[in-house]
């Protein structure tokens, strides 16, 4: 089966969707140096990678600017890119691009400043359900018209569930075109009603519950808000637009445990309900069968035992490979009913490696079954 | 097993917390299981309508009603919409008032246009179920609340949103309720977290850095770390030396125990090295959990994971 290399040719944007814990921030930053090395301008985005795989990137500050990692820093570790390859990495800053935004579509610096120094905005910037996830596609649009690049993949951020991601746009715009604002700004709308200090039963029943002052503070940050709509929503909709465009490619990661594959056979039939591209799966943490599966314990123990002559130690190995098989059957189970529920799309199992990866050795480690063929992969997992 | 009963399962309410993956659901169940072995009845709370809990016990939904899993062990989904209709319940007493606002259209907009509100009024939930002396019909007393708290990054602010909402909402009802939850999650006494981590570089340094925000920005009191799912010491040094030897074999059945077993000890001695680690970076006590050799996490697994855990 495929490399990865193949599933995402052609492609501008990659964009690595699972839920948290699963190797997504990995699987992201390989990716992007294995098309480095092969030559593309690739810049990865992530939004909190471990400190230890940024460390070793050389991306010692938090900004919301791609940087360039060395080229000797590659070269350290054996990479030396093909003519034109780059890797670029980001780190992203989901207020800063709100922030932005903002002051993209404000009318004047006034009314920047009216929104951005509301305390509801200070908020809904920082913890608005959808809106990290949501700044992430913004960058990447913004990233993508300046046509810096060859290649970008974006690592997801980390939500409970990878469909967070893909509803994020609908989530803002409905936010902020929704009738929730329409209430707030519509002339009789609440805005007006608090500002006037209105009388109406509903409203004496609404500061009862809520109080006047959120309410007043609610209805000045919509009303400020207003003179925004149109440019916040033009822009939601072209960025829901370069998400289902042919040069993006959604990738799955996830773990070989039962509830991670079922959620990528969930997400994957949402990203075709959607009409996005999908690539492919990643499955990390895969733990390849090893020998010719026909362990039985005591037996051998004795074959071990007879190369070895240690009884206790030969019983515990046989045990051990026993422990390890269970787990490796239960991956593979996994893997073959996601394989069916793929219909033929790839599916790309990385092995459960003995050490963590957080740097670039690691990637370059785990590319070495990322960039190679199916047959090429078992061989290597299980020699 | 013994009855010492650890000092945090004697609070009322306890959050697990931790980085995504690294199986809170799987500690907050074995709290819970733990301490109704103690006699205690507990409830775990689930807010990320994952349903979990019901697949461990094979029920059916949980839904958001309380539901008695086993003996003096019940389990809770909790649901933004329906704490929030809760909420508004127990403010008004007069059901003309209420009928008026459940139909007006103002309201379901403001309560879905309000950021943080779905968070504040999840939290007043689990502060209701907390309550000794409990309003909403037909509630019974808990000894334990244990929540399966939203992972990090949206954790902390989960826990941040009554702080939050105290300081938007000057004055009023929202003020006032936020400043009781706040008081709530930041009594040492009555309430604690249990940080989950896994023996990684990653979520090792991710439980130091929760740890000392949960402390210093919640004022929260932090009663454990749990380490999950250590593999067993299970060879020698010497016994890595001896069974080296197995890549060799001409048998591939022997050839393959030794390299599962060099994949063990690795992952073992690494483990070891970030368990040191988290151990010298957290303040709090650390309890480990084994690895569980299952396919999937059963309910014998949980049990077993709750005699562990104290």
């Amino acid at each position: 089966m495929a490399s990865v290399e193949q599933v995402i040719a052609g492609r501008e944007i990659v964009i690595c969707a699972g839920s948290g814990g699963v190797g997504k921030t990995t699987t992201s930053a390989a990716i992007a140096l294995g098309m480095a090395a092969r030559g593309k301008k690739v810049c990865v985005l992530t939004i909190d990678p471990a400190k230890r795989l940024a460390d070793s990137l050389g991306l010692k500050e938090l900004g919301n600017e791609a940087s360039k990692v060395d080229p000797k820093l590659l070269r350290e570790q054996g990479v030396d890119p093909e003519p034109g390859g780059e890797l670029w990495a980001m780190m992203l800053d989901a207020k800063e691009t709100f922030d932005a935004l903002v002051a993209r579509h404000a009318e004047d610096a006034e009314a920047r400043d009216r929104v951005l120094n509301n305390r509801i905005y200070q908020q809904i910037s920082g913890a608005l359900a959808g809106s990290q996830e949501y700044m992430a596609m913004e960058k990447l649009f913004e990233l993508h018209s300046e046509g810096r690049f060859d290649l970008l993949v974006l690592d997801t951020p980390p939500s409970r569930n990878a469909l967070d991601f893909l509803d994020a746009p609908k989530r803002l715009t409905q936010f902020i075109e929704g009738k929730s604002l329409q209430v707030f700004i519509r002339p009789t709308g609440l805005a007006a009603r608090v500002a006037s200090r209105g009388t109406g039963v509903v409203l004496s029943v609404l500061k009862r519950i809520v109080g006047f002052d959120l309410l007043a503070d609610l209805s000045e940050f919509f009303t400020a808000f207003s003179g925004m709509i149109d440019g916040f929503q033009d822009r939601a909709h072209r960025v829901s637009a370069l998400l289902g465009d042919d040069r993006t490619s959604f990738l799955i990661v996830c773990g070989p445990q039962g509830e991670p594959i079922e959620e990528a056979v969930f997400f994957h039939s949402k990203l075709v309900e959607n009409g996005m591209n999908f690539g492919g799966v990643v499955v990390n943490r895969v733990r390849y069968r090893l020998g010719t599966h026909q362990v039985k314990v005591g037996d051998l123990a004795k074959r071990i035992d007879a190369e070895i002559d240690d009884g206790d130690l030969s019983g515990r190995l046989a045990r051990n490979l026993a422990e390890y098989d269970v787990l490796a059957v239960r991956d593979q189970k996994n893997i073959e009913q996601l394989r069916d529920a793929m219909n033929g799309e790839p599916v790309i199992r990385v092995p459960y490696l003995d050490t963590d990866v957080h740097d670039i050795a690691g990637l370059c480690q785990i590319n070495q079954f990322l960039f190679t063929d199916e047959e090429e992969r078992v061989r290597q997992a299980t020699s | 097993m013994n009855t010492f009963i650890p000092d945090f399962l004697d609070k009322r309410l306890l959050f697990v917390t931790g980085k995504g993956g690294v199986g809170k659901t799987t500690v907050a169940m074995a709290l819970g299981i733990r301490a109704a072995m103690e006699g205690k009845r507990t409830i775990v709370c689930e807010v990320a309508a994952t349903e979990n809990a019901s697949r461990l016990f094979a029920q059916a939904e949980v839904g958001f009603r309380e539901v008695e899993l086993a003996n003096d062990l019940w389990a809770i989904s909790i649901d933004p919409d329906e704490s929030m209709r809760e909420y508004v319940l127990l403010q008004l007493k007069v059901k003309a008032m209420r009928d008026l606002l459940f139909r007006s259209r103002m309201f379901t907009y403001l309560a879905a246009a309000t950021p943080g509100l779905n968070e504040l009024v999840t939290i007043g939930k689990i502060w209701e179920l907390a309550q000794l002396d409990r309003k909403v019909k037909h509630g019974i007393k808990y000894d334990l609340v244990i929540v399966d708290a939203p992972a990090t990054g949206h954790g902390i602010s989960f826990l941040q949103t009554p702080r939050t909402f105290a300081s938007i909402a000057r004055v009023g009802p929202i003020h006032s309720q936020a400043l009781q939850l706040e008081a709530m999650i930041t009594d040492h006494e009555q309430t604690g977290t249990v940080i989950v981590s896994l023996p990684e570089e990653m979520p090792v340094n991710e439980t130091a850095r929760l740890e000392s925000e949960l402390s210093s920005d919640i004022g929260i009191a932090i009663d454990r770390v749990v380490m999950n799912a250590l593999y067993p010491d299970a060879f020698s040094k010497s016994d890595v030396k001896t069974f080296g030897k197995l890549k060799k074999s001409d048998d591939a059945e022997v050839r393959a125990a030794g390299r599962a077993a060099a994949s063990q000890a690795t992952r073992a001695a690494a483990q070891r090295e970030q368990l040191a680690r988290l151990e010298e970076m957290v303040r709090a006590e650390v309890t480990t959990l084994p690895y569980i050799f299952k396919p999937e996490l059963d309910l014998k697994a949980a049990r077993k994971l709750a005699e562990e855990i104290a």
